[in-house]
């Protein structure tokens, strides 16, 4: 028997996943809506920001937990920023972005990013206190206050990147490469650039959801595997490369994941969500939604 | 203003634009006519740097522009309406203008003076641009090109399924911007349009230029027009 306050937990629980699960899957969206290229070693980087912020968290030791959480939250993504630009550099660039060949490329990267973390930080799953401990008392249960902080940053990183695609030149610059990068190079857009700066700026969004849910979750070397399986799924149900309709396929996802985790099993709400893609690829192989972007 | 020597454009192996050398004034407009497959297309690419493999001599004001990155290029003053439109079409009308402006970092006052030319655009701004109509799309490609204040503008067949009435306003719109002291190089395949409007008329077949001559002398003889485009009289 599921109990109104069961519910409205498997909700909650739902929700701070959705907003997590956004921005995870806004920065593969983005990344393939841009540049054609699908990243498979996307995970990893949400993966690498976990990790930065286990040693921000354990390195600045006897600091207060809230101080190594901010820091991480600064660092992680410019650090895992630089990596995506050298992968950029070294290795995209020189395939020339080839839709296929940027699949093995990227899951080379994959490799190498989990074994040399593996090598260095090693094979444990570790824990991190969480920055700010309170609960938020519901009708019938408590809450934890952390989560509901990890949903309002993530909301707030989904809509700062959204004025940074709809209100800025780079932006611009962005969207109208997606649409037709060859016009875009006679308008003066540096291509390779933007390329540069979107695989970084997906990366980044990575590392950050990696942060946020590194006190809920801890780091393991072996923890990119789920938000790039659930990404795959948000960005292929949303409609490939279409923002908006990522944010949405996001949205049902997420809430509908952590309610079935909730209220049943784990397994049964990833059986459940890899069906889903199925069916939508079967019904509208375009996506859920369908038009204008950013 | 600008000058081509020797200019060749290739995608793989074949040259699909083979040692043309052309040139055009300020102020002035040079038609290029040829058959479909010609390479008129391929010679307005390799002008705007987006063919793999160009070489020759490209000289704007007297400046080298081979070698420089596709992006380059238009900041130098060479804009180009491509075949097809093109036009960012999720983007609105407004963003495909700015993104004209940016070509040169233009105030929102140039967009204005550009809108002065296609005031229906102005009801247009707020709606995606793949949304218009024909006419009305080769209007925001043409205001898209003029945003980024060109000194050469390049056009590919404005004109491409749109009908006389509409054709010929865009035309004469392009034909305006001559007191400007813009060069424009315009491939066109309506003889008669092309007659009107151009100063001179190169042809070209299998990506070299064949003929070139005053539209006035191609109109009083038309043998050339026949036997590179299949002009029947
Ligand atoms: N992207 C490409 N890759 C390889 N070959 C190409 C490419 N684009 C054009 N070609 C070839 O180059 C030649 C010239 O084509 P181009 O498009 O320049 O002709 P065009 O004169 O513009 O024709 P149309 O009147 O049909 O527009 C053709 O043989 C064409 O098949
Ligand atoms: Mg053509």
């Amino acid at each position: 028997m599921i109990t109104g306050p069961a519910l409205l937990l498997a909700l909650l629980e739902g929700s701070v996943g959705a907003a997590v699960l956004a921005l995870t899957a806004l920065g593969l969206s983005l990344v393939f809506g841009v540049m054609r290229v699908i990243n498979i070693a996307h995970g990893e980087f949400v993966m690498l920001g976990a990790v930065v912020a286990w040693w921000c968290s354990a390195d600045l030791l006897g600091a207060h937990p809230l101080l190594g959480f901010l820091v991480a939250l600064a660092v992680a993504p410019l650090i895992v920023g630089a990596i995506a630009l050298a992968a950029d550099w070294l290795v995209l660039r020189r395939i020339s972005y080839d839709p296929e060949r940027t699949i093995v490329a990227t899951m080379g990267l994959l490799y190498i990013i989990q074994q040399g973390v593996l090598m260095s930080y090693g094979p444990d799953a570790r824990p991190l206190d969480p920055p700010i401990y309170f609960r938020v008392q519901f009708p019938g249960f408590g809450y934890s206050g952390y989560k509901l902080i990890v949903a309002g940053l993530a909301l707030l990183l989904l809509a700062a990147t959204w004025l940074l695609l709809a209100r800025t030149r780079i932006g611009l610059y962005m969207r109208a490469t997606r649409l037709d990068s060859e016009t875009a190079q006679a308008f003066g857009v540096p291509v390779k650039r933007v390329y540069a700066i979107v695989f970084a700026l997906g990366a980044m969004l990575a590392a950050l959801s990696g942060v946020l849910i590194a006190p809920i979750r801890g780091a393991h070397y072996l923890m990119g595997a789920d938000p790039l399986l659930l990404s795959f799924i948000v960005v292929i149900v949303g409609g490939l490369g279409n923002l908006r309709g990522t944010l949405l396929a996001a949205a049902c996802i997420g809430i509908g994941e952590g309610m079935i985790s909730v209220l049943f099993s784990p397994t049964l709400s990833k059986i459940i969500a890899t069906l889903l893609v199925a069916a939508v690829l079967v019904v509208r192989p375009g996506g859920l939604a369908r038009g204008a972007t950013p | 203003m600008l000058e081509l020597r020797k200019i060749t454009g290739a995608y793989g192996p074949v040259k699909a634009v083979d040692e043309v050398s052309l040139s055009v004034a300020a102020g002035e407009i040079l038609g290029l006519m040829g058959r479909n497959g010609a390479g008129k297309t391929t010679l307005l690419k390799t002008i705007m740097g987006l063919v793999p493999k160009r070489t020759g001599s490209l000289l704007l004001e007297g400046e080298e522009l081979i070698g420089l990155p596709a992006h380059a290029i238009p900041r130098r003053g060479i804009a180009y309406v491509p075949q097809g439109r093109r036009l960012f079409s999720e983007l609105t009308v407004a963003e495909n203008l700015r993104m004209g402006l940016l070509v040169k970092d233009a105030p929102q006052a140039e967009a204005e003076r550009v809108l002065d030319l296609f005031p229906i655009l102005r009801e247009r701004l707020s709606q995606a641009a793949g949304t218009l109509s024909g006419g009305e799309q080769q209007m925001v490609a043409v205001a898209r090109a003029l945003c980024a204040q060109p000194k050469v503008l390049l056009l590919d067949e404005p004109s491409e399924g749109l009908i006389p009435a509409v054709t010929h306003r865009i035309l004469d719109t392009v034909a305006a911007l001559r007191e400007r002291g813009v060069a424009i190089l315009l491939v066109e395949q309506q003889v008669k349009s092309a007659l009107r409007i151009c100063d001179r008329i190169a042809l070209i077949e299998n990506g070299t230029i064949q003929h070139e001559a005053p539209a006035r002398d191609l109109a009083a003889d038309p043998v050339p027009l026949e036997r590179y485009i299949g002009v029947h009289r």
